[in-house]
C-alpha cells in the first residue's frame, strides 16, 4: 500500500539528539558528509563509524528502522560495488572470461559500500530525529543571509512546509482514486510498460485536478488568515542555540580536522 | 429469497506488523438478499469503508471470505476481476475520479475495461446516463465544465454503465443541498425499481437511509451492532446514541410522545407514517 | 450594539467561463448583521452564499455599493489586514485550510503572519485550542485527526487572530453526526461566552434552528429574514427555494391542513412533542 512508504519519517522523542537545534543538526549532517568523503582508510572510517553509532545510540532510534531506510537503495549499492569490483585497475587476484578482480577493486568496493551506507544512515538519522517543521525552520534560518541578495528563502521554506503538510493527504487521495478506478475495472498490474504508463492517466488526471483545487482553496484560506509573505512574520517557536549545540558543532569541527590530518598519513 | 452476497467471518487488519496495526473489521457475518436495499450505517472509523471494499474484491480479507452468488470471489484471478464488474462501487465524492475528455468517454471507461463492443458500450452509456440523471446535452461536454451535482451524476453513471448486479453507494449525498439530495435519492430508487439490482447504501445520515432501505446494518468498532428493518433498528434509539449515531427526527419526536404517554409506535421514522398515526389517534379518540 | 457587517446596495458578478456575459450574483444586496448575534444563512448550492462569505473579509470586493466590517470599508486597501483579522473565515473542507503539519503550528499561523511576539502567540494558541477542546491534540499531525477535530482546529486557527466575527462556510458539510455536533457546540460557545459574532452558512435546517436569526437566500436575493420561528413556518416559501423544512414543522404543517390547530413555530423536537401531546390530550378529554 502507498500509505506504508516512509518519506522523511519522523520518530518523536526527547533524547539529546532530538533536542539539538535543527540548525545544528543540519550543519552537523553537512560536516559529517564532507568528512565522510575525506575518509581514506580504516582508521578514519572507524572514527566516523564510532561517531555514527554513538549518535544512533543516543537518539534511541531502533537500528532496524534505519536499515529499513537502506532497503530501497540495495540495488544501487550492489551495482556500484560490482562496477568498482570489476573495473578498477591494479594487482589482479582472480581472472575469468572478460572479468578480473583486483585487490584495489575489492578495497574500493568495500569503502564505497561503507560510505554510501553511512551517508544514508546519517541523513536518515537527521530526518528521523527532527520534525519536518523544525527542519524547514532550521533551513530558513540558516539560509536567511541569502535574503540580502533577494533569494526567496521564506517562500521556499513555506513551500517546503506546505508540501510536507500535503504529502500524506495526497498519498491518501491517490490511494482513493486508484481504488475508485480499479472498481471500474482499471488494471494497473498487467501489460507492458507502455500499457501500464497509459493506465496511469485515470489516476494522474484526477490527482492533478484535485491538487489544483486544493491549492486554490488553501491560498484563499491562507489569505483569510492574514498571510502576506514573510515580511514582519514572527514564529511560535524561536530557534535558540544552547550549550549542547555549541559542543556538538565543536565535535563536528574536530572530526573534520582529525580526518583531514589522518588523510595526510593515508589512514 | 436467495442470498447474493455472503460475508463469512470477515476480518481485516491494517498495517500488519507495524506500530499502526489495527483491526478495522472483525468477525463479520451477514447476507445480502438478491434485490434488497441494504443501508449500512456507522460513524467515522466504524469500518464501513473497509467492509464495502471487500465486497468487490478491492481489499483482500485478512481472514474470512466473501461469496458472490455462492462462489468465493477469491477463488482465482478471473473470479476476483469479475467481481469488480458484478459489484459496482460508487465511492464517496466520486466526482473527483473523473478524467476523460468528454462525459460520454468517462461513463464508457468501465464498460470499455470489460471488453465490450462499441455498440454495446454506446447502449450502456446512454442507459446509465439516463438512470443517473445526466442530461443528454452534457454527453459531449468536458466533465470538468459541469456543476458539482452533475459531476457526481456522471461518476455514478460510470459505475451503473457496467450494469452490475449489486451497486454500492458510499455516502452518495454528502455535501449536496436538500433539493439535490432528494433528487439523487429518487434516481437511485428508480434505478433499483427498474433493474431489480441489489443496492447497498452507506451513510451516517439516518434520514437518508431510513426512507429507502429494506434493512439496516449498523456497524460499531468494526463489528455488527444491529441488523434488521429500519423499525427494528430505530426502536433501539438509546443504543444508537451511545455509538455516536442519531435517529431520524421523526423517531425522536415519537419517542418523546411515547414518554409523554401517548399510545404511539416509537419506531416510526417517516413523516407520512407519523401523520397517519397521529390522525388515526385523533380520529380514533374522537370516535369514542 | 453596532453592526458587525453592513452591506449596502452590493453589486457583484463573476466573469463567465465561456467568455459571454458575466454571471450576476448580487444585484443590490442590503444586509445588516448585528454585533454579537448568531446568524444562519440558508440557501441551495449556487445561491450566492459563498460569494457572500468572501465579501465579508475582502477576499472578494464589491463592484458597486459597499461592504463595511465594524465600520471598516473593505475597499480600503490599507485596512486589508485589519479587516481579515477582525473577520475570521472557516471553510467546508478542513484539509484544504491547514498549512502546517502540527496542530499547534497551524493554529499559530495567523498570529505569526500578524507579527505577534512569540510568548503572546504561545498564549493565544493554547487559549484557542482550549476553547475548541483540542488542547490535548496540540502536537498531533492534522491528517490523523477526524473531520470534526480538524474543523475545530481550523476554528482555533481563526480564534487565534482574536476576531470579532467568524464566518463559517458550510463547516459541517463533510462531517459525521458526532463531528457536526462538536463543531456546532463550539460555535455556540464562542458566540455566547466570547461574544463573537457568528455567521453560519449551511443547508442543514437543524443547524439553522440554533441561530438567533435566519436569512434565506435565493439567486442572490434575500428571500426571507427573521427568527428561526418566523422563517421555518413559511413552509411553501422554503420548499420553493429548494430547501427542506424540519420534519417536525412538516408534520405540524400537514396536520394543520387536516384540521389540527397546532402552533407552527414548535420547532424543536421537545416543543413539537409538547404541542402534539396537548392537542391529542384535548381530543381525548
Amino acid at each position: 500500500m502507498l500509505k506504508d512508504i516512509t518519506l522523511g519519517q519522523y520518530f518523536p522523542g526527547n533524547t539529546i539528539v532530538h533536542r539539538l537545534d535543527p540548525r545544528t543538526k543540519l550543519l552537523m549532517t553537512l560536516l559529517y558528509i564532507v568528512t565522510l568523503f575525506l575518509c581514506k582508510w580504516f582508521v578514519s572510517y572507524g572514527i566516523m563509524l564510532a561517531f555514527l553509532i554513538t549518535a544512533i545510540a543516543l537518539s534511541k532510534i531502533r537500528p532496524k528502522a534505519l536499515f529499513k531506510g537502506l532497503k530501497p537503495l540495495i540495488i544501487i549499492i550492489i551495482f556500484t560495488a560490482v562496477i568498482n569490483l570489476f573495473y578498477t585497475d591494479g594487482r589482479v587476484l582472480v581472472e575469468f572470461w572478460i572479468f578480473k578482480i583486483t585487490a584495489e577493486g575489492i578495497r574500493n568496493a568495500f569503502f564505497l559500500v561503507l560510505r554510501i551506507m553511512m551517508l544514508v544512515t546519517g541523513t536518515f538519522l537527521l530526518t528521523y530525529t527532527t520534525s519536518p517543521i523544525a527542519l524547514t525552520d532550521g533551513l530558513e534560518s540558516l539560509l536567511s543571509p541569502l535574503k540580502k541578495i533577494h533569494f526567496p528563502v521564506h517562500e521556499l521554506a513555506m513551500m517546503m512546509s506546505i508540501a510536507l503538510r500535503f504529502i500524506p493527504t495526497l498519498i491518501e487521495e491517490t490511494d482513493k482514486i486508484m481504488s475508485a478506478q480499479k472498481a471500474r475495472g482499471a488494471d494497473f498490474e498487467t501489460g507492458n510498460i507502455f500499457r501500464r504508463a497509459k493506465a496511469l492517466i485515470p489516476i494522474l488526471v484526477p490527482l492533478f485536478v484535485s491538487a489544483f483545487r486544493r491549492a486554490d482553496e488553501l491560498a484563499t484560506a491562507m489569505e483569510c488568515r492574514c498571510y502576506h509573505g514573510g515580511e514582519g512574520r514572527t514564529k511560535l517557536k524561536q530557534l535558540r542555540y544552547h550549550t549542547r549545540d555549541v559542543l556538538c558543532l565543536l565535535l563536528g569541527a574536530a572530526l573534520l580536522a582529525g580526518v583531514i590530518v589522518l588523510r595526510q598519513f593515508s589512514l | 429469497m436467495a442470498a447474493i452476497i455472503e460475508v463469512r467471518n470477515l476480518c481485516h487488519t491494517y498495517s500488519v506488523g507495524t506500530p499502526f496495526e489495527h483491526d478495522a473489521i472483525k468477525q463479520i457475518n451477514f447476507n445480502v438478499e438478491k434485490g434488497e436495499f441494504l443501508g449500512v450505517i456507522g460513524h467515522t472509523g466504524s469500518g464501513k469503508s473497509t467492509l464495502i471494499q471487500h465486497l468487490n474484491g478491492l481489499l483482500k480479507p485478512t481472514s474470512g471470505d466473501v461469496l458472490l452468488g455462492g462462489e468465493s470471489i477469491w477463488k482465482d484471478k478471473q473470479t476476483t476481476r469479475r467481481a469488480r464488474f458484478r459489484v459496482g462501487l460508487v465511492f464517496q465524492y466520486p466526482e473527483y475520479q473523473l478524467f476523460e475528455d468528454t462525459v460520454f468517454q468517462d461513463i464508457a471507461f468501465g464498460p470499455k475495461n470489460m471488453g465490450l463492443s462499441e455498440e454495446e458500450i454506446r447502449r450502456r452509456v446512454l442507459r446509465a446516463a439516463d438512470f443517473a440523471g445526466v442530461k443528454q446535452a452534457s454527453l459531449d461536454k468536458s466533465p470538468f465544465d459541469l456543476s458539482g451535482g452533475q459531476k457526481r451524476r456522471v461518476a455514478i453513471a460510470g459505475v451503473i454503465a457496467m450494469e452490475p448486479e449489486i451497486v454500492i453507494f458510499d455516502e452518495p449525498t454528502a455535501g449536496l443541498d436538500p433539493a439535490a439530495r432528494a433528487s439523487l435519492l429518487d434516481n437511485i430508487g428508480a434505478y433499483q425499481k427498474a433493474t431489480g439490482a441489489t443496492v447497498l447504501m452507506v451513510s451516517h445520515s439516518m434520514d437518508d437511509v431510513a426512507l429507502m432501505a429494506d434493512r439496516l446494518l449498523v456497524l460499531n468498532e468494526g463489528q455488527i451492532e444491529m441488523l434488521g428493518t429500519p423499525a427494528q433498528v430505530f426502536a433501539k434509539a438509546e443504543r444508537l446514541h451511545q455509538i455516536g449515531l442519531t435517529v431520524p427526527q421523526v423517531t425522536s419526536l415519537f419517542l418523546r410522545l411515547k414518554e409523554l404517554g401517548l399510545p404511539v409506535d416509537p419506531a416510526t421514522y417517516t413523516v407520512d407514517a407519523a401523520i397517519e398515526q397521529l390522525l388515526r389517534l385523533k380520529g380514533g379518540d374522537a370516535g369514542c | 450594539m453596532g453592526n458587525a457587517i453592513t452591506m449596502q446596495e452590493l453589486l457583484f458578478s463573476y466573469p463567465s467561463q465561456s467568455g459571454g456575459a458575466p454571471v450576476c450574483v448580487f444585484d443590490g444586496l442590503n444586509i445588516n448583521i448585528e454585533e454579537g448575534s448568531f446568524v444562519a444563512i440558508l440557501g441551495h448550492n449556487g445561491c450566492g452564499k459563498s460569494t457572500f462569505a468572501k465579501q465579508c473579509n475582502a477576499i472578494l470586493l464589491p463592484e458597486g455599493g459597499s461592504v463595511q466590517v465594524f465600520g471598516l470599508d473593505t475597499k480600503d486597501e490599507a485596512l486589508l489586514l485589519e479587516i481579515r483579522r477582525t473577520v475570521g473565515m472557516v471553510f467546508q473542507n478542513p484539509d484544504n485550510q491547514m498549512v502546517a503539519n502540527v496542530v499547534e503550528e497551524d493554529v499559530a499561523f495567523a498570529p505569526e503572519n500578524l507579527g505577534v511576539p512569540s510568548e503572546e502567540i504561545r498564549r493565544r494558541v493554547d487559549d484557542a485550542l482550549r476553547a475548541v477542546g483540542m488542547y490535548e491534540y496540540r502536537t498531533h499531525a492534522p491528517h490523523l485527526l477526524s473531520g470534526g477535530q480538524k474543523q475545530r482546529v481550523a476554528i482555533a486557527g481563526v480564534i487565534a487572530m482574536q476576531p470579532r466575527c467568524i464566518v463559517l462556510d458550510e463547516p459541517t458539510a463533510m462531517l459525521d453526526p458526532t463531528g457536526r455536533e462538536d463543531v456546532m457546540r463550539t460555535i455556540e460557545k464562542l458566540n455566547r461566552e466570547n461574544g463573537i459574532t457568528v455567521i453560519l452558512i449551511t443547508h442543514h435546517m437543524t443547524e439553522a434552528i440554533r441561530a438567533d436569526r435566519v436569512i434565506v437566500m435565493s439567486e442572490g436575493r434575500i428571500l426571507t429574514d427573521g427568527t428561526p420561528k418566523e422563517v421555518f413556518t413559511q413552509v411553501d416559501l422554503l420548499k420553493s427555494a429548494g430547501l427542506d423544512v424540519p420534519a417536525t414543522t412538516q408534520i405540524i404543517y400537514e396536520l394543520n391542513r387536516q384540521g389540527f390547530d397546532l402552533p407552527l413555530d414548535a420547532l424543536s423536537t421537545q416543543e413539537c412533542a409538547q404541542a402534539l401531546y396537548a392537542a391529542l390530550k384535548q381530543t381525548k378529554a
